[in-house]
């Protein structure tokens, strides 16, 4: 054993951060770079999954607002599966359930994609934000004021112009301060990825825990990633509604008195 | 200019809701340059005769004429009456700029973009062009000084002169304005009426369903009376102010006029 005098000043920290703080800070230092790929890891998948989501979601949440015929009830179907049952179990439907199938093992999309969990989430993820963008969004399409879209109609515009430019921008307009807590739901969620191998935030902590037994180093740093990233994407949308929304706030005073 | 042809004609428009039979063959014929009002009783079919020209509600029969060109009816398979070709209605409803009673502005656009709006994405102008006809739109509206603000943020007197300025700016063959000022409060009336009757001034044909008598007497040339869906009668302001013909004329003048 090394003399206390050669203890170089590391040393020093490393043992008072395990024997004496109530967290082993020098621990977590020493596995940051894991936490920041695992921020990496969950970033890739949600962002992912909302870009191709919220896509989705576009045409169909049109279809529902203006009653397609046949295709309403698919839809309706879609949303409803998708929003009545957990993305856990969904998630492993996908990864577990999917094997089952021979068809679906002997395909030609079994080895590149659906025998691989980052997949499987990704699918899973995208279909559970397109459903609950689906039907906040149609809610926005049709509470439209009628007045703008006659008016819309008085002018001239086609069917596809009134959408474009009049329903759609107001739309997405009143749509967003739902679909800010959409994002930070599907961040929140996305902890599912840690149950199916997939090193994301808490899975970096979930390994921690399980080599070290420490649960808070793993746990608590895993949380403070997380408050990092929703403080950041609040600040975003924020910032966002303030460009897009100011229409929908009070008249802003002209003078004070 | 086609002067041969009127701006507008009407004939024999009927429209029933439900069991009411709203319109009940309604005609009318304006001349470029015609100024005409139409008074009647909340219930008389005016607003609906106004939405029916520009296809807003689909007529049940009779025909609208806009400078010459007859928009071409058809039925659809259930037998109820449509449009026959969308891309003509769409082309005419631009000549027919309609100012509605709630302003109707999109709220999430400044007040220049929903004049400058239509100018691109229905007459296809370039944005350049858009913008600075616009401009000079609500310039003579006298909005100038509130083009970057919010539908929201504006009085309703401004809100309704920029809905003029989006009608007219399209330079439409006529304009059409259902109750302009019903939904004003009273010290913001004049302001628009003063909008309109420059207009008016101006020579350009305009379509005025309207409560306010002094803007029918003063301003129009010609001035329509409806009662339950069809025309009680008609003429000139001086002769249907000075000497009502009609008993249920001179009633709801009296009842109008306290």
């Amino acid at each position: 054993m090394a003399n206390t005098s050669e203890r170089t000043f590391w040393d020093y920290l490393a043992d008072v951060s395990e024997n004496h703080s109530p967290i082993d800070f020098v621990l977590i230092a020493d596995h940051l770079d894991k936490f920041l790929y695992g921020t990496l890891v969950t970033l890739e998948i949600t962002v992912l999954s909302l870009l191709i989501g919220g896509v989705l979601a576009i045409p169909l949440a049109i279809a529902r607002a203006q009653r397609q015929r046949g295709l309403n009830g698919a839809i309706l179907s879609f949303t409803y599966f998708f929003r009545g049952t957990p993305l856990l179990v969904q998630t492993y439907l996908f990864y577990y359930g999917l094997a089952q199938f021979e068809f679906i093992r002997e395909s030609f999309l079994w080895a590149p994609i659906l025998s691989k969990a980052w997949w499987c989430a990704l699918i899973a993820f995208t279909l559970n934000t397109a459903a609950y963008t689906t039907e906040f969004l149609r809610g926005a399409i049709e509470n439209t004021p009628r007045g703008e879209i006659e008016a819309a109609r008085a002018c001239g515009m086609s069917r596809l112009t009134l959408l474009w430019r009049i329903i759609l921008p107001s739309a997405f307009r009143r749509a967003l301060p739902a679909y800010s807590n959409e994002v930070i739901f599907m961040l929140h969620s996305s902890v599912v990825l840690s149950t199916i191998t997939i090193q994301d935030i808490l899975g970096v902590g979930r390994w921690l825990n399980g080599r070290y037994y420490l649960a808070y180093e793993g746990f608590i740093t895993a949380m403070i990633f997380y408050m990092i990233l929703v403080f950041i994407i609040s600040r975003g949308f924020r910032w966002w509604e303030n460009r897009w929304l100011a229409h929908l706030r009070p008249r802003p005073l002209l003078s004070t008195q | 200019m086609e002067k041969k042809h009127p701006a507008l004609v009407v004939e024999n428009l009927r429209k029933r809701f439900g069991l009411e039979e709203v319109l009940k063959g309604l005609s009318l014929n304006a001349n470029e340059g015609d100024v005409i009002s139409m008074l009647g009783a909340s219930g008389s079919g005016k607003s609906t005769f106004l939405r029916c020209i520009n296809l807003l509600e689909i007529p049940d029969s009779g025909s609208v004429t806009v400078r010459g060109e007859t928009i071409h009816m058809a039925t659809d398979r259930a037998g109820n009456p449509t449009p026959a070709d969308m891309q003509q209605v769409v082309r005419l409803r631009a000549q027919l700029g309609m100012v509605f009673q709630n302003f109707n502005l999109w709220s999430h656009m400044t007040v220049l973009d929903n004049v400058a709006e239509a100018l691109i994405y229905v007459l296809k102008l370039s944005k350049i062009e858009a913008y600075e006809r616009a401009q000079a739109t609500l310039d003579k509206v006298g909005l100038s000084d509130r083009r970057d603000y919010y539908p929201a943020h504006i009085s309703g007197g401004q809100q309704q002169r920029a809905a003029i300025a989006r009608a007219l700016a399209m330079e439409p063959a006529v304009m059409l304005f259902d109750e302009p000022t019903s939904a004003l409060d009273p010290e913001l009336v004049g302001e628009v009426l003063k909008v309109m009757r420059t207009l008016a001034d101006e020579g350009r044909t305009m379509l005025v369903v309207t409560h306010e008598i002094g803007f029918a007497r003063d301003v129009s040339n010609r001035v329509i009376f409806l009662h339950e869906g069809l025309i009680e009668t008609e003429g000139t302001p001086q002769a249907m102010f000075s000497n009502p013909e009609s008993d249920r004329f001179r009633q709801f003048l009296s009842n109008t006029l306290h």
